[in-house]
């Protein structure tokens, strides 16, 4: 890679150590070791307490019964049975995080990337689109679900009064179950500024020989973008798609204020139950631990599940620079 | 693209400051002057939808009860009353004491913890190295909620449910994404530094805190903000911990307590000029850092677009 070499060389990347790796393979210094693990200590103390013990803890306690007051009674499988069989709040969760996920990923994506593409486009004021599509990204997700429930309000909210304007009777957003997923999918996409610097840091760089050379034989600018942009910039946009659909089928914080508030005319009901607004409700408002660890496992299973999909799909389409040579 | 070559990028982007892109890269690429007012016209009409809600907030928070909902750009009737009443209605000033208090501590300690681990697997060989390295990459997969519960057991056992320690504390042992960007920026610092400082004598701690360090402020600098603003935004965690504890609360779910208390939709009493200005001032800090650290954000952001 040219751009190591203006700095001499790395850490990374020292050739002594490279060439002298293989001869003393198993030979570690023994004081550099202790050293290193020295300034590891710090993360092998949270692995242990806060991500391997919790996740034995939470598996053992999926298979009892545990309300916080009793100590946890071992039920065996009964937990799995009620959430795959028996719950139906269980699949009504997981059809509407779905839902949420498959309209919000593609247009999140689309958008981003048209308006970087924009963005791209001009020299001039190019600092001031990006700080005004990133200032949203600002706003506590708490603030964002208090303004778009004013702005949605289906009889005086701002949005339904544009429409009108127009001659579009806009819906009930925020009641209307139909409208429940498109508003939080909307309300979503207002804070998409990450993904759009991502997308414009991909596309700055894209070699400019590239379009000229394309140019110079007559390609089309659909074709450009089909042949050199998408193909440039494919391994960031693959790495927002999972990273967009992890936070997706997580996402917790709007809905919980619009629907998970006890007392909320909506309060979770069929159309507006996220998958983990209930999770959180079999836990902390019904203590129901052992069901919730259950319930936790089974998104486990999801994300990864759909992440490495995502990873095999992706594999075949996604151009990394480093294969260039 | 290679680790090494990523960092180099990094750290190049990072001192070179964000505003440009690297000389004649951009000149030839887009359209034009006149060519351009295209692409301008559709821009603006997209910042317009993105600053708009910001803008209907400001002014929302100026009008008077009754006129919340009246939609106009200048309020009709001009008021300063929900700035000053929105203090007495509620704990929003000990509240944004408490966020500040506990950004913080996250920031400080993730910081803190992260750059001690990265460097550890930067610049040291020790057995197991991948091995171990690749867990640290693992566990940035696993979603949160598995563990939720039992970590909350944790607190709960020694006693600190119902206290603000819960939202920082396990950042004392770093987090995966943040040891993951340090790493890649101090494997781009220059190798010979780090040896001419052994020959001289100076200890493994003297490499990390007089040269790795002060070195890698920038990106310190980015890892403090991203995690300051993670613990600003924070819902679960004030939720499972803080209960009713209303003092200790931090601004979401204050927000949340002013949004159940004043909307009628929630049995509330309709006071939406509160709600609207406990929301805007809810947003006001975060915008400030970024106005003021613009570079760090948008440098940060887009070296993710690099890891690939």
């Amino acid at each position: 890679m040219a751009t190591v070499s203006a700095a001499g060389p790395a850490l990374g990347d020292d050739p002594r150590r490279t060439r002298a790796r293989a001869a003393r393979r198993r030979k570690y210094d023994p004081r550099e070791t202790r050293a290193a693990f020295a300034f590891l200590t710090p993360w092998i103390i949270g692995f242990l307490v806060f991500t391997l013990g919790p996740m034995i803890w939470s598996l053992y306690l999926s298979l009892t019964r545990y309300n916080l007051v009793d100590s946890p009674q071992f039920v065996g499988l009964k937990n799995y049975k009620r959430m795959l069989g028996e719950d139906p709040r269980v699949a009504t969760a997981l059809f509407n995080t779905f839902v949420y996920a498959v309209l919000y990923v593609p247009l999140a994506i689309v958008v981003a990337l048209g308006l970087a593409m924009l963005l791209d486009r001009v020299t001039r004021g190019a600092g001031f689109f990006r700080t005004a599509y990133y200032l949203p990204v600002m706003t506590p997700g708490v603030a964002v679900a208090v303004m778009f429930s004013l702005l949605l309000n289906g009889n005086y909210g701002l949005v339904n009064r544009a429409l009108s304007v127009i001659g579009i009777q806009g819906p009930q957003w925020l009641t209307d179950p139909a409208w429940i997923k498109p508003s939080i999918v909307l309300m979503s996409l207002w804070s998409l500024g990450g993904a759009i610097v991502i997308f414009l840091a991909a596309l700055k760089n894209v070699p400019r020989e590239l379009y000229e050379a394309a140019s110079i034989d007559g390609a089309s600018s659909w074709r450009r973008f089909r042949s050199i942009t998408l193909p440039m910039i494919s391994s960031a946009v693959f790495f927002q798609v999972i990273v967009l659909t992890i936070y997706a089928l997580q996402m917790f914080d709007k809905v919980f204020v619009l629907f998970g508030n006890p007392g909320s005319q909506t309060y979770a009901g069929n159309s507006s139950l996220f998958y983990t607004l209930y999770l959180f409700q079999q836990a902390f408002q019904k203590l129901n631990m052992g069901y919730a660890s259950a319930l936790a496992w089974l998104l486990f299973v999801i994300v990864m599940v759909i992440t490495v999909i995502q990873v095999k799909v992706g594999n075949r389409f996604v151009y990394y620079e480093s294969e260039r040579k | 693209m290679s680790a090494v070559a990523a960092a180099d990028r990094v750290v190049d982007d990072v001192a070179e400051t964000s505003g440009g892109t690297p000389a004649g890269r951009d000149s030839g690429r887009g359209v034009h002057g006149w060519h351009q007012v295209p692409f301008w016209i559709l821009l603006s009409f997209f910042a317009v939808l993105f600053i708009y809600p910001f803008i209907w907030l400001v002014s929302a928070s100026f009008k008077p009860r009754g006129e919340v909902f009246d939609n106009r750009l200048i309020p009709a009737t001009f008021t300063l009353d929900n700035w000053g009443q929105v203090w007495r209605v509620s704990p929003l000033l000990t509240w944004l004491g408490n966020s500040g208090l506990v950004g913080l501590l996250a920031a400080g300690t993730v910081t803190a913890s992260s750059a001690l681990v990265a460097f550890g697997f930067a610049y040291f060989r020790f057995p197991a190295k991948n091995l171990l390295f690749g867990l640290v990459l693992s566990t940035m997969m696993l979603p949160g909620m598995v563990t939720m519960i039992p970590v909350f057991l944790i607190w709960k056992e020694v006693g600190l449910v119902g206290t603000q320690v819960p939202l920082w504390a396990q950042n004392l042992t770093g987090s995966a994404f943040y040891i993951f960007l340090l790493r890649q920026f101090f494997l781009g610092l220059p190798r010979e530094l780090f040896e001419a400082a052994r020959v001289d004598g100076c200890s493994y701690w003297g490499l990390f805190w007089r040269i790795a360090a002060p070195l890698s402020r920038p990106a310190l600098i980015i890892v403090f903000i991203f995690e300051f603003q993670a613990s600003w935004d924070d819902v679960l965690k004030p939720l499972i911990y803080l209960g009713n504890k209303t003092d200790l609360y931090t601004v979401p779910i204050g927000l949340n307590s002013l949004f159940v208390k004043y909307n009628p939709i929630a049995g509330g009493e309709g006071d939406f000029q509160y709600i609207v200005t406990a929301s805007l001032i809810s947003a006001v800090p975060l915008i400030l850092i970024f106005l003021f650290g613009q570079r760090f954000f948008i440098e940060g952001i887009a070296s993710q677009a690099r890891k690939g």
